[in-house]
């Protein structure tokens, strides 16, 4: 165990460096920057804010501050040439400059603020998807063929296929112009969640579904069952206890993935409905140039994949005993 | 390895416990996020950079700054001309060289300091250092030294000159000396602009001496910052709302009739405008050109004039628009009123002139054409044959129409290529990049033919005419005329209003025969606001002042629609929650 | 890792009913066998029908007597849908479209030879620069499924050729490969298109000029160079589960040669979860299509696509008045498109599972 969270690490730290240094260098090479606006500074102007910003430097040497652990400006250790007043910085001390888009925050203070509130959408979403997939999928595994499984499954699809903007909008035509239900933007209130949750979730809620149907009728022609049903126990029993654990194993898996693409997937929902979480950022600082923000929510968004896919492996092996943790 | 041995009961709890975790989460982070809705809701189109009034540029950045920070003037809500704001009054030397500002007494900042002449030193000190890094800086070199200034840094980027080569001095508190380089005739003008407005000098040294480091991030959060505006900032959180309360320490306090306004930053303009038809928000500044048909009838919908013109530049370093003749042709056979009926469709006005209309004493040089479309095809393929080139094309090269992505600019961009096929036989392809590209291809020269909109910076020609200098920033054409440099550079220290305009309208004259840029249509204003919101007045720049604003009562409403029944189909005029009130009704109660 | 190799497992089945169950299999192929199978699903089949017609309708697309999509006909409001009963055609026709290919322009060649200037009238509403929605939507549709088609074919190709070298491999190869599959699974993809997009900006017309390449053509590799990746670790999965499985040690042990395991037994086996993950790549990539369209960075008007279509639709979705022709068409041409391939996709997939190979 010790050894293969040990071995997990170790491949954490090698896919963050790898991640943090190519979306340096490939954030860089793309043409503008962060202070090209449609009134063009003046030259002597921009030479002031390249300086104070430290896009004057050159390109190893920004790398270098924005790694850490050394603080490289003139308040940078002595034997780097600074004062010595400020040592520390840089994304190995957990600082992850200030944004250059929004220049009143640190990125700290953007994902502090913004990653609640994506988590609480996510987890709406997720709760959303969980509870119709697994059913749906249930339902239509246990009556397969049916009438029953083919609407629901047509319906599950349905998720699937279409853009959730599409969606979203459907939503907010039919809850809040046609049946004022709820709320058409905005953040606050369980009722502000409750839509761009169900659009957001929608996608995954299809997919779940489909995962569970499968893993479901696999494990419905497995002995264990047979010998279950053999020996006289309960319908409930049977799927509750066996059969329903067996088909969510898949959806287990696929939490991980799942979770990660409703935090970038929010990115549409959180424009829509106007939320201020995290995913709208991850296509706005790229566009913007918002270099420290764009790389901040890249390495989130990597460290929190990582963590979730670690998550669902352990998950996985405490609901199934057979499958082992790689050791070797 | 552990996990084949794992309790059979820990197994089966894990889903449960989990579920359980995840509810207490959900209720917790929703408790913290709860936030009335203020008395009145703007949708300010995107969130704002800064609110550091020395490094900002944007419209969006300026109206929270108008609101929360006063300058030297503020502007006359309706006409723009500057009004005493800070400054009680003001002299100007005969010679149009000196200012001199008496500093309002009793003009105090949000922590009960008081305004004087020093905080101005200070804060454009702080606004001219290189350090600062202002965007703006150089709104402020017609004072004398100022340029030099901000342009001269050591090494390590701190100013290398003594700021007291800057003419700017405070004798005493209450009076300030400003001296210029050259004549200003738009000087006073610059006084109301946001970001040479005042910063309280002890807000930013106390962040200082507290967060070595952060301190130019501390000294604008919401519990730090000192504002002496009419509104203070209480509250912040990116991409959600900026809240804003009535500051009881403003000096004209009692004029102000809201107490608090939320700036929200929604930039699809169709949940802008769902938000505003469910009441959620009461101003939009933009509305989705979509809908602007079902808009027009209504009473609450009135577009006005706007100092801004949308516009084709021309890249005159490529052949073939490197002839005259072609750009001339391309400008003819643009079909201006179909853009501005069906694509943009609030009023805009098609354009043959470069400075929008609409400035007082100043009247636009029109590039020559005819009334018709047709006319002006006849004449544009004659220049084309002229050019060397077939009446329907032959042998030109296809050509490329640079925008960035937007609808707006798309749709606008495939009326204008569709009009140069169907007109000239000119194909035209068109090329979307997203906006740093687009703006990064545009000043490298990178393209055939650009999108581009000027929205003017202040109520004069100039802010126009002054782009197309050679090699100015934003002139972006590779065009150049000595003669024209010539001109607007007279016009900047001509002191006779009429005669200047005559100077600068003769540049424009230049810019129209050149055609370096193809004029498509005037802007005009598109706000959506609440019938009920009393104070906003039409005024040519889109500036509105919150200061101003009041809720009318349900009997002004009335008396207002019964005079002008003209004014459209009447809506729905919700009012704010805390009850409504107009300023007379404020002072009676600041009176009590 | 994982042990997935559970789903063949036959330990515990006597070796009897094995070699019955096999004798019962010989003389119907895999591909025979999975094709009874998918017949007999029949809403799988019927969505086979579906997106087979579809295709052929889009590929006709030059052909059919609809209006031009690009045409610019301005009006101040989008003009609603004219049931066809009412009218059923005109005689306005344009021959106006973008570039297009050799055999597409003789298409509309002949197109004009034998319906001349007549056309449908616009059965599903026009937008509000006039376009014909139905026409939009024909055209929109190749693109799409151009799109969906090279992405899909091109992540094939990569993740195929990574996922079974490193499956065949094993070992810390193996491992290795797979750690920087992970790697990149973490890497925001949206940094990488819009890299990609813009240095292909840059360069287009080099690229045009020297390879013959479109802004297009790039965007559809770029795409699928983001989705090779799941496919990469589902062919590794499969390669490594087969490699260990039964049946191959048996046909070793019966002395097969290596050429023969490997087309015989690996390729069909691994085809046919290919298959399956290709039916539900397609549809993947199209909605990816339409989230870049959202974001403005898909494919460039006067070119349509779905996914433009779309975002221009949501633009409609408002109180004061909802052009839902502008919305519901397009939704519905996509949806249903999307549903078959999904349902198309899970019907492959049972039809093609080896474990329910002969049962039902």
């Amino acid at each position: 165990m010790t050894r293969f969270l040990l071995r997990r690490f170790m491949w954490f730290a090698i896919t963050l460096f790898t991640v943090v240094t190519i979306s340096f260098f490939l954030m860089r090479s793309v043409r503008g920057g962060p202070f090209d606006t449609d009134r063009a500074l003046n030259e002597a102007v921009r030479i002031n804010i390249e300086a104070r910003y430290h896009l004057d430097w050159p390109l190893w040497k920004q790398y270098a501050h924005y790694v850490g652990p050394f603080n490289l400006d003139r308040h940078g250790p002595e034997f780097l040439g600074g004062d010595g007043s400020d040592l520390f910085g840089g994304v190995l001390t957990g600082d992850f400059g200030p944004s250059f888009r929004y220049r009143d925050y640190t990125v700290n203070d953007i994902i502090a603020q913004s990653l609640p509130i994506s988590a609480l959408l996510g987890t709406v979403a997720m709760m959303w998807a969980l509870a119709l997939g697994i059913t749906t999928g249930m339902l239509s595994a246990l009556r397969r063929g049916s009438g029953l499984d083919i609407s629901l499954r047509l319906a599950a699809t349905g998720g699937i296929a279409l853009p959730n903007f599409v969606i979203a909008g459907f939503l907010v035509i039919l809850f809040v112009f046609l049946v004022p239900l709820f709320p058409v933007a905005g953040w606050g209130s369980l009722r502000h969640m409750l839509l761009p949750g169900f659009a957001l979730g929608a996608p995954f809620a299809a997919y779940i579904s489909r995962l569970t149907r499968t893993g479901m009728l696999e494990t419905l022609s497995q002995d264990h069952i047979r010998t279950a049903w053999a020996k006289g126990l309960t319908p409930r029993l049977v799927i509750m206890r066996h059969a329903l654990k067996g088909g969510i194993l898949p959806v287990v898996s696929y939490l991980g993935p799942a979770t990660a693409g409703i935090l970038t997937g929010s990115l549409v929902i959180e424009k829509i409905f106007y939320i201020p979480g995290t995913g709208s950022h991850f296509v706005n600082s790229a566009l913007n140039r918002d270099y420290t923000l764009s790389m901040g929510v890249t390495i989130l968004f990597t460290v929190l994949v990582y963590s979730l896919n670690l998550v669902v492996d352990l998950a996985y092996t405490l609901l199934d005993p057979r499958i082992k943790l790689e050791d070797e | 390895m552990l996990a084949s041995r794992a309790p059979s009961r820990l197994r089966q709890a894990l889903p449960y416990l989990l579920l359980a975790l995840v509810l207490a989460g959900v209720m917790t982070l929703t408790r913290g996020a709860r936030l009335q809705r203020a008395d009145l809701v703007i949708n300010n189109g995107t969130e704002v950079t800064t609110l550091d009034p020395a490094t900002v540029t944007g419209v969006p950045e300026g109206r929270v700054i108008k609101s929360i920070f006063e300058g030297l003037c503020s502007k006359h809500p309706a006409t723009l001309a500057p009004v005493p704001g800070m400054a009680q009054s003001w002299q100007i030397s005969p010679d149009g060289l000196t200012y001199t500002f008496s500093i309002r007494r009793g003009a105090r900042w949000s922590n009960a300091d008081p305004v004087t002449a020093h905080d101005f030193v200070y804060s454009w000190e702080r606004f001219l250092n290189p350090e600062t890094a202002a965007e703006y800086a150089y709104q402020l070199w017609y004072v004398k030294g100022a340029r030099a200034y901000t342009t001269t840094a050591d090494e390590e980027g701190r100013p290398a000159l003594s700021f007291d080569t800057v003419g700017i001095r405070a004798p005493d508190d209450h009076t300030l000396v400003v001296e210029l380089e050259a004549p200003t005739p738009f000087f006073m003008d610059l006084m109301a602009f946001y970001p040479l407005f005042p910063v309280n000098r002890r807000n930013i040294e106390s962040a200082k001496s507290e967060h070595p480091d952060s301190w130019r991030l501390e000294w604008l959060r919401p519990e730090n910052i000192v504002t002496n505006g009419p509104f203070r900032v209480v509250e912040r959180r990116v991409n959600d709302r900026i809240r804003l309360e009535r500051n009881p320490d403003y000096w004209d306090a009692d004029n102000v009739a809201l107490s608090s306004i939320d700036v929200l930053a929604v930039e699809q303009t169709v949940t802008a405008l769902n938000m505003y038809l469910t009441g959620g928000v009461d101003v939009l500044y933009t509305v989705p050109a979509s809908v602007i048909p079902r808009l027009l009838p209504r009473e609450d919908f009135t577009p006005g004039p706007y100092l801004g013109t949308y516009y084709y530049k021309v890249n005159v370093t490529r052949p073939p628009m490197n002839d005259v003749r072609v750009r001339r042709a391309l400008a003819l056979t643009i079909d201006r009123t179909a853009i501005c009926q069906k694509i943009t469709k609030s009023g805009q006005i098609p354009s043959w002139t470069w400075v929008p209309p609409n400035i007082p004493g100043y009247e636009g040089a029109a590039m020559e054409h005819a009334a018709t479309l047709a006319e002006n095809v006849k004449e544009a393929k004659r220049l084309l044959v002229e050019a060397g080139f077939g009446p329907d094309g032959q042998d030109f090269p296809t050509i490329e129409i640079l925008y960035n992505t937007s609808e707006a600019h798309r749709d606008i961009a495939e009326v204008i290529a569709s009009s140069w096929r169907n007109n000239l036989g000119i194909d035209a392809k068109l090329l979307n990049q997203e906006w740093k590209v687009y703006l990064d291809v545009q000043h490298n020269l990178g393209f055939d033919v650009c999108r581009a909109a000027w929205i003017g910076d202040y109520v004069d020609p100039n802010t126009f005419a002054d782009m197309f200098v050679t090699g100015g920033e934003n002139n972006n054409t590779g065009w150049g005329s000595p003669r024209y440099d010539e001109l607007i550079a007279a016009a900047a220290v001509e002191l006779d209003p009429a005669r200047r305009m005559a100077t600068l309208r003769a540049a424009e004259e230049i810019l129209m025969e050149e055609m370096p840029i193809l004029p498509i249509y005037t802007y005009v204003t598109q706000n959506l606001l609440n019938p009920r919101l009393g104070g906003f007045l039409p005024n040519i720049q889109d500036e509105h002042f919150p200061k101003y604003w009041y809720w009318k009562s349900d009997e002004e409403l009335n008396a207002e629609r019964a005079a002008h029944p003209d004014r459209g189909q009447l809506v729905d005029a919700p009012g704010p929650a805390a009850g409504l009130y107009s300023p007379a009704a404020q002072r009676a109660g600041a009176a009590r | 890792m994982r042990a997935n190799n559970e789903r063949w497992d036959l330990a515990g089945r006597d070796m009897e009913a094995l070699l019955a169950e096999a004798a019962a299999l010989q003389g119907e192929s895999l591909w025979q066998d999975a094709r009874r199978r998918l017949r007999r699903n029949r809403t799988a089949w019927w969505s086979l029908l579906f997106l087979l017609a579809f295709g052929l309708l889009s590929l006709c697309a030059p052909l059919l007597p609809i209006p031009s999509p690009v045409a610019l006909d301005l009006q101040t409001e989008p003009m609603p849908p004219i049931a066809p009963w009412t009218e059923f055609g005109n005689h306005n026709y344009t021959r106006e479209y973008w570039e297009l290919s050799a055999i597409d322009s003789a298409a509309v060649d002949l197109r004009a030879a034998i319906f001349d200037d007549w056309q449908t009238g616009s059965w599903m509403g026009r937008d509000s620069k006039g376009r014909d929605i139905l026409s939009r939507i024909v055209w929109g549709s190749r693109t799409s499924i151009i799109v969906a088609l090279i992405a899909t074919l091109c992540s094939l190709a990569i993740g195929v050729t990574y996922g079974a070298f490193s499956g065949l491999s094993g070992g810390r190869i193996d491992n290795l490969m797979m750690r920087i599959v992970d790697v990149l699974y973490s890497v925001p993809f949206i940094f990488v298109v819009i890299f990609l997009i813009t240095i292909v900006n840059e360069y287009r017309t080099e690229l045009e000029d020297n390879w013959g390449i479109g802004r297009e053509t790039v965007f559809y590799l770029v795409i699928g160079a983001i989705y090779w990746l799941t496919m990469a670790r589902v062919v590794r999965g499969q390669v490594l589960s087969l490699k260990n499985s039964e049946f191959i040690e048996a046909a070793r042990v019966l002395g097969a040669s290596t050429r023969r395991i490997l087309f015989v037994h690996l390729v069909p086996n691994v085809l046919s979860i290919v298959i399956v993950y290709l039916t539900l790549t397609i549809p993947a990539v199209m909605l990816f299509e339409a989230f870049l369209s959202f974001l403005g960075l898909g494919i460039e008007p006067p070119k349509v696509s779905w996914g433009l279509l779309a975002v221009d639709g949501t633009e409609a979705i408002n109180p004061l008045r909802i052009f839902w022709w502008l919305v519901v068409f397009p939704a519905a041409a996509m949806g249903s498109v999307l549903l078959a391939l999904n349902i198309l996709g899970d019907g492959l997939r049972d039809a093609l599972d080896p474990k329910l190979r002969g049962k039902d």
